[in-house]
């Protein structure tokens, strides 16, 4: 900078406090993964540089995110050289790594199937349904210009209806959490999929009290300060939903759009 | 106590956790549930897995459904060797990272396969729609050069030098594909090549019992209730 500086050296801006020295989380909060490993991440005090994506501007397709994960997808992990796609290999690689607290994910055999049942489950269910009515209702109408047919919204809503209905009497039965009776990785999955209302302030969990009691479970295990934090950013998400969308982005979601309806 | 597993040797994930199993010497009841048969919406069936999917696992009063599941279940609990499930963070991070990106790419996308050239001329007593077939081929063609590009590379196998669970669970997808008469090895020696490998390491023995099923699937009988079930779900399919 010019300066005589008593201080030696000049440490530039965008250097990496040694603490957070190699753990790299590329994310794009308005994504249920990513804001997963996130939560899971802060809640548990593990030092990382948040590499913040946004899709809606193509950042996934860039060359240099290609070399972090190929499948361009978020979130991704970089660590040192190790890089990492799928957020729940991620989740389990940082509780392994960092040694977190054992309930997140139980090194008792049958407690830990519990978790893995979950975690496997939810991909084809409550994850991608949830993600495809969110799609239908605010991404859609934006990208296409047009609201959605009415029934496949309404199909949309039955299936995600269908894995929320699993989620209770499979899953979470009696049980404080969805695993047992501490909080697991599990929960913080199903709680970021499930518990954000939807554009148009659709509570998903309206009308099942016993997922809405589970969701006040997890509010007060994750506490006030983080829970706030990723208010916040939903806001923020619902906000730009009115925005621009890059047009390069634009394209790819409309012919995805279309195949998919 | 030996475990109980609930299986049906048409499904993909059914014959990952048969494989598993049998190269590990785990032994384990054959429960034969046949999904032609509609058998898994019966009530027995839906006290042991409530999801009314295969495969399922009892072990004593303790019932785990999701075949990943019940794959990293038995490795722990049978202490296969390291290189099923390394113990290396980083391999075995590997390892989850194929396991969690399959539901979503290769299941599907190979499995369809299965109801696009069998089920539906079963069921429906008509060929699959030329453009919604060569629209799965695509797909899976996608799928296919994701998986030698990001998951295979030029290593042997998928977390590295050593056959995983990885490798397992992608084989018997892939296979499903192969099954239904479509050749996803076609053009496509880096696959094959690694296809080789897998089976060299499975054996003939295990692979004949595994495949007795699937290896003819145009010969399989449906009942009533299965049909219905399966016309409901191809004509979503066809939309």
């Amino acid at each position: 900078c010019g300066l005589t500086c008593s201080l030696s050296p000049c440490v530039p801006v965008s250097s990496t406090p040694a603490a957070t020295m190699g753990l790299e989380l590329y994310l794009d909060l308005m994504s249920p993964p990513c804001r997963w490993v996130y939560m899971f991440a802060k809640k548990n005090n593990i030092p990382f540089e948040h590499k913040q994506m946004v899709l809606a501007k193509g950042e996934q397709h860039s060359e240099a995110f290609a070399k972090v994960n190929p499948l361009k997808k978020v979130p991704a992990l970089k660590d040192g050289d190790f890089t990492l796609a799928e957020s729940t290999a991620i989740l389990v690689y940082l509780a392994q790594k960092h040694k977190t607290a054992d309930h997140w994910y139980p090194s008792d055999l049958q407690k830990r199937a519990r978790v893995d049942e979950f975690l496997a489950w939810q991909h084809t269910t409550l994850t991608m349904n949830n993600g495809r009515l969110t799609m239908l209702k605010t991404m859609a109408p934006m990208v296409l210009g047009h609201p959605v047919p009415a029934e496949k919204v309404d199909a949309a809503v039955q299936d995600l209806n269908m894995s929320l209905k699993q989620m209770e009497e499979k899953f979470l039965q009696d049980k404080t959490f969805l695993t047992g009776e501490e909080i697991s990785l599990a929960d913080l999955v199903a709680f970021t999929t499930a518990a954000q209302p939807l554009g148009g302030g659709l509570d998903i969990l309206e009308g099942r009290p016993k997922l809405i009691a589970w969701r006040q479970h997890v509010e007060a295990e994750i506490g006030e300060e983080l829970i706030n934090e990723m208010n916040q950013v939903m806001e923020k998400a619902k906000a730009m939903l009115g925005g621009p969308v890059d047009p390069a982005v634009k394209e790819m979601m409309k012919a995805y759009l279309q195949k998919m309806l | 106590m030996v475990v109980q597993l609930y299986l049906d040797l048409l499904s993909q994930p059914c014959r990952s956790v048969f494989i598993f199993a049998k190269m590990n010497s785990i032994p384990f009841e054959f429960e034969s549930v046949q999904l032609c048969n509609g058998d898994h919406f019966s009530e027995q069936y839906g006290k042991v897995n409530p999801l009314r999917k295969v495969p399922a696992l009892k072990d004593g009063d303790f019932a785990l459904a999701e075949s990943v599941a019940i794959l990293l279940y038995l490795s722990r609990k049978c202490n296969t060797p390291d290189h099923w499930y390394p113990s290396d963070l980083q391999k075995r991070a590997r390892v989850d990272e194929f396991l969690s990106w399959q539901h979503t790419s290769i299941r599907p996308n190979a499995g369809i396969m299965l109801w696009l050239k069998v089920m539906i001329p079963m069921t429906l007593e008509k060929t699959c729609p030329a453009e919604k077939l060569a629209a799965a081929v695509e797909t899976l063609n996608e799928t296919l050069q994701q998986f030698e590009d990001k998951f295979l590379q030029d290593k042997a196998f998928i977390a590295g030098e050593e056959i995983s669970i990885a490798d397992i669970v992608a084989y018997s997808e892939l296979m499903q594909a192969f099954f239904a008469g479509h050749d996803i090895f076609d053009g496509r020696p880096k696959l094959a090549a690694w296809q080789k490998r897998v089976e060299s390491k499975i054996g003939q023995d295990i692979l004949d019992e595994a495949h007795k099923m699937i290896q003819n699937p145009k010969q399989m009988t449906v009942s009533q209730t299965a049909l219905e079930a399966y016309k409901v779900r191809i004509l979503k399919l066809l939309q």
